[in-house]
């Protein structure tokens, strides 16, 4: 029954016209379409959008967004060296670009890979993607994969000199935007990918990481202030040997938020940290969908998601982990909680454990409740006003999850950020 | 392969333990000891479902026309809907034509006036479980038993054998307190105002395939009706025994606790060992009105299948309990070792203010076993309060689930949930997950869960081995000390019960 309501929208998908490219991602956009065919879209009755509407995402037509672009605003992550590639409704924009080759990787555009013959992003484009669709189908995944028209392919061989900075702009209020990037890190490399921006009305990323042994990747994205935003991202990492993956969102207002994660580690002794420290207010809607995979020994992953939510604000939360048959000594924490300012939010959350191994060591933990009164009460009692004194505790929750970005100084620039978008909506 | 364990358990024995250690062990390694099944003779009716079946089991109940078209009603709706398969089990299809959905012993033909009449073979069965059906004997295996004054240790009994009641225990005490307690055949005679009610006011005709199902062909269960103000002098239990091959047992139980009212509930199931697959749906609808208290205990040990996974009780149940009014107060507690497979989730419904819900479960699978088992707690009512802790060992090649539901409604200003779901793994061949849904819609109220899975711990596995115990006994011992906070919250005998029973349930499970 769920199957029938699923493929809704076969007629559409069917007829879907593909971006023009070269031969091997031609072929691969062909294979993602055959995929998306075949499962359908989400629909309304999908259990694994139990708790968000996904029609908007996946309506033929857009909900127009206005455009939003604050100047008194400071970019993202302005205090750090960074090489910045700007994409505007989903295109890359080369004049408001820095140099790519500035960042010590290999960066090509996914516009002009198609004619290039770059095995390595053959490998790649769509097969993390097509991996993560089992055991649960993620079908606004493989509709990025059949079609991205731009995106960055990223081909780590050593340490890179500076973080690369994804910047989305957003100019058309129609704009229907999907961008594909594909991140390689051979063994032993590292590097830093930061995101920012509204992107389009409509925005539909997908990111295949493909971590090798003993590499180190790292992400941190802000997503912020264009409420009429409806987003849909996607992470799908595949870890091996000993290597890191650590990943951290700041989100503030949009409609719908939508952050897919999908975590395979596949090497003995990976680790991998997601998390996303959330603040919302009216028709916000924000949703952290996590899953993953230990299938070797070992590992360690750690999920960390705080969300605050005010004027009928939704927060969701669905994060499974999945020990498979000989994953020992996996070590898998996972804490999902959320502070309701008023009476009129919602925290719905589905954390999951799916465990075949004995010898592992699994936990996740969960909860939902107002300010702690004993603490507001302690700080007023000190003097200080009842509008800071929540904003402090308000910040303090969201800082746990901050706490989980390695480089300090974009810790610091993250939380100089959330600072003055809780100022904006405390003030 | 778990012959050769046993043998190798068995000469782990011999060195240096005791004599009791040896008998305690050998005692436990019966493996299913309610296997054995009563030859008697038994009325079947026509193998199949269909509306005569539906109608010739209210034939047999001599029951009124409403409760006849209510059967059919749910007869129809169920024709419609599709079996549910979002759980977590892996089950072949089950035919539901090629099964028996009424089946009685035939010396049962005229119903017994008292127990006296009742066929001996019928109350030889139930001596043999261990459940008194004569009133002066005493639940069987609870040591100090004899030393508590009588009237603390009086357990009143309806026993359903089948399809049908052979029979229920201080009938007429608990009359004189005002206590009906009978089988819910006779319920709908007697006192068909109440039964019509509240049947299915808890638990709709149309809930979900397996309770439809029971409201299409339930033969029998347990009425009670605790009257406003009245502490139920004993506690009441139904012991369920399936018998008859081929055949699905589908009771339905409805407890009605009136205001301020107060009952201890037990229930009891097992069946024999069988080759082929049975199917069990039960019903049971517990409503509670204001200032009232219902305690429910289950043991669920019906057959679990051998250890390749051939037959066993395929066990599809319904459970809910409506707090309807303020502070009414329920109180599930559940210890699951048998079943091949569990799809149950007793719930609380937490309507009235200030109303609380708990739920304590055990559920055990060892060898090809899977439950897919937990609870919903919905909070309707205002300060409404919720406790949940689940205790989920798996064994052998079995899979374990928790699966519930915390619900905190727009009203529900005030509430409160606390949830710990722990998992315990023997051996890597099984599988233990959780699967909790929580959904707060107020600020007020808090929530709290915390799931951990983890294994047996080896630092308590190795003192026990160097105090003497061999290693299944240890971790017999482990597993006790991880269920405790829930088999504290059985009564007295069952606790006993359940405690022999989470050993048994785990032999064969290591070595």
């Amino acid at each position: 029954m769920a199957q029938t309501a699923v493929k809704a929208g076969g007629e559409r998908l069917a007829t879907l016209a593909l971006p023009e490219s070269g031969a091997w991602l031609a072929a691969a956009r062909k294979a993602a379409q055959a995929r998306l065919l075949a499962m359908g879209l989400p629909g309304r009755r999908d259990e694994y959008w139990k708790y968000t509407n996904p029609t908007s995402l996946t309506d033929a037509a857009v909900t127009s967004a206005a455009a939003f672009d604050d100047p008194s605003e400071a970019p993202a992550f302005d205090a750090i060296d960074r090489v910045t590639l700007v994409f505007t409704d989903g295109v890359f924009d080369a004049d408001a670009s820095d140099d790519p080759a500035a960042a010590g990787v290999e960066i090509t555009r996914l516009a002009e890979a198609g004619a290039r013959d770059l095995h390595w992003a053959r490998d790649l484009y769509g097969v993390l993607e097509t991996r993560g669709q089992t055991p649960v189908a993620r079908p606004l995944a493989a509709l990025n994969s059949a079609l991205a028209t731009d995106g960055v392919l990223i081909h780590a061989t050593g340490r890179a000199t500076k973080p690369v900075s994804l910047v989305y702009r957003h100019r058309s209020e129609t704009s229907d935007a999907n961008l594909h990037h594909c991140i390689k890190l051979d063994a032993g490399a590292e590097m830093t990918i930061l995101e920012s921006g509204p992107g389009a009305a409509r925005f539909n990323t997908v990111m295949e990481v493909e971590v090798a042994d003993g590499a180190a990747f790292h992400h941190i994205r802000t997503q912020g202030r264009d409420h009429d935003r409806r987003v849909a991202t996607h992470i799908f990492a595949r870890l091996g040997a000993e290597s890191r993956f650590k990943t951290f969102t700041l989100t503030a207002n949009g409609v719908l938020t939508r952050n897919e994660a999908v975590v395979e580690l596949t090497g003995d002794d990976a680790q991998a940290h997601i998390a996303g420290a959330a603040m919302g207010d009216g028709g916000f809607h924000h949703d952290d969908t996590v899953f993953i995979t230990h299938d070797a020994e070992r590992c360690e992953s750690r999920q960390v998601f705080k969300k605050v939510l005010k004027g009928g604000a939704v927060g969701v939360f669905q994060g499974k982990i999945l020990v498979k048959p000989g994953a020992q000594k996996t070590d898998g924490y996972q804490i999902s909680q959320s502070l309701l300012l008023d009476d009129d939010s919602q925290f719905l959350a589905k954390p999951e454990l799916e465990i075949y191994a004995d010898d592992v060591k699994c936990s996740h933990g969960s909860t939902s409740g107002a300010i702690d009164e004993t603490a507001l009460f302690y700080l007023r009692s000190r003097g200080v006003p009842e509008k800071t004194a929540q904003a402090l505790l308000v910040q303090a929750f969201l800082a746990e999850a901050i706490e989980e970005i390695e480089d300090a100084a974009i810790a610091e620039d993250v939380r100089g950020r959330l600072d003055a978008w809780l100022a904006r909506r405390m003030g | 392969m778990a012959a050769l364990d046993k043998a190798k358990a068995e000469d782990d024995l011999r060195e240096g333990v005791d004599r009791e250690t040896i008998e305690t062990v050998k005692a436990m390694s019966g493996s299913y000891k309610y296997g054995w099944e009563t030859e008697i003779e038994t009325e079947y009716a026509p193998k199949g479902l269909n509306e005569d079946i539906v109608r010739l089991i209210s034939e047999k109940n001599g029951e009124p026309a409403w409760m006849t078209d209510w059967r059919l009603a749910a007869y129809r709706r169920w024709l419609e809907m599709k079996e549910p398969r979002w759980a977590m089990l892996n089950y072949p299809e089950i035919d539901y034509q090629d099964q028996f959905y009424y089946a009685k012993p035939k010396s049962m033909g005229t119903k017994p006036k008292s127990l006296d009449e009742v066929d001996p073979k019928l109350l030889a069965t139930y001596e043999k479980l261990g459940i008194p059906l004569k009133e002066q004997m005493i639940l069987a295996g609870v040591e100090g038993a004899e030393q508590t004054p009588a009237e603390g240790r009086k357990v009143a009994v309806d026993a359903v054998f089948d399809s049908v009641s052979v029979g229920t225990t201080f009938k007429e005490e608990l009359k004189k307190a005002g206590v009906i307690f009978m089988s819910i055949s006779e319920a709908i005679k007697e006192h068909p105002e109440l039964v019509r009610k509240y049947l299915g006011s808890v638990v709709p005709a149309s809930d979900n395939f397996f309770a439809t199902l029971n409201s299409a062909v339930f033969s029998d269960g347990s009425f009670v009706y605790i009257p406003p103000g009245v502490r139920c002098p004993m506690e009441l239990s139904t012991y369920f025994r399936i018998n008859a091959e081929n055949t699905g047992q589908f009771e339905r139980t409805l407890i009605i606790a009136d205001k301020g009212s107060y009952v201890s509930y037990l229930e009891g199931c097992t069946a024999p060992k069988r080759d082929v697959a049975q199917l069990h749906a039960a019903v049971v609808e517990i409503v509670i009105l204001e200032d009232a208290e219902v305690k429910y205990s289950t043991v669920q040990n019906w057959y679990p299948g051998d250890e390749m996974g051939r037959g066993g009780i395929y066990n599809f149940v319904t459970k809910r309990a409506d707090c309807r009014e303020a502070r009414a107060k329920v109180m599930w507690t559940q210890v699951e070792t048998g079943s091949a497979i569990t799809w149950k989730y007793p719930s609380c419904i937490l309507r009235g203010d200030d109303s609380q819900g708990e739920f304590y479960s055990i559920a055990i699978a060892n060898n090809a076993q899977q439950a897919d088992t937990g609870t919903k707690m919905v909070h309707l009512g205002k300060n409404t309060r919720s406790r949940i802790v689940s205790k989920g060992i798996s064994a052998g090649r079995a899979q374990n689930t928790y699966r519930g539901l915390v619900s905190i409604h727009p009203k529900a200003k005030g509430s409160r949930n606390y949830t710990q779901c722990d998992s315990l793994l023997i051996g890597d061949k099984c599988g233990a997950h959780t699967v909790p849904y929580i959904e707060v819609k107020n600020n007020s109220s808090r929530c709290e869960h915390e799931a951990t899975t983890s294994k047996v711990d080896e630092d308590q596995l190795f003192y026990c081995r160097s105090r003497g115990m061999d290693e299944e006994e240890a971790v017999a011992l482990v597993v006790n000390g991880f269920c405790k906070e829930v088999l504290q919250a059985l009564p007295m005998e069952f606790a006993m019960e359940a405690q022999s029973l989470v050993a048994i349930s785990l032999e064969g499970s290591v070595g």
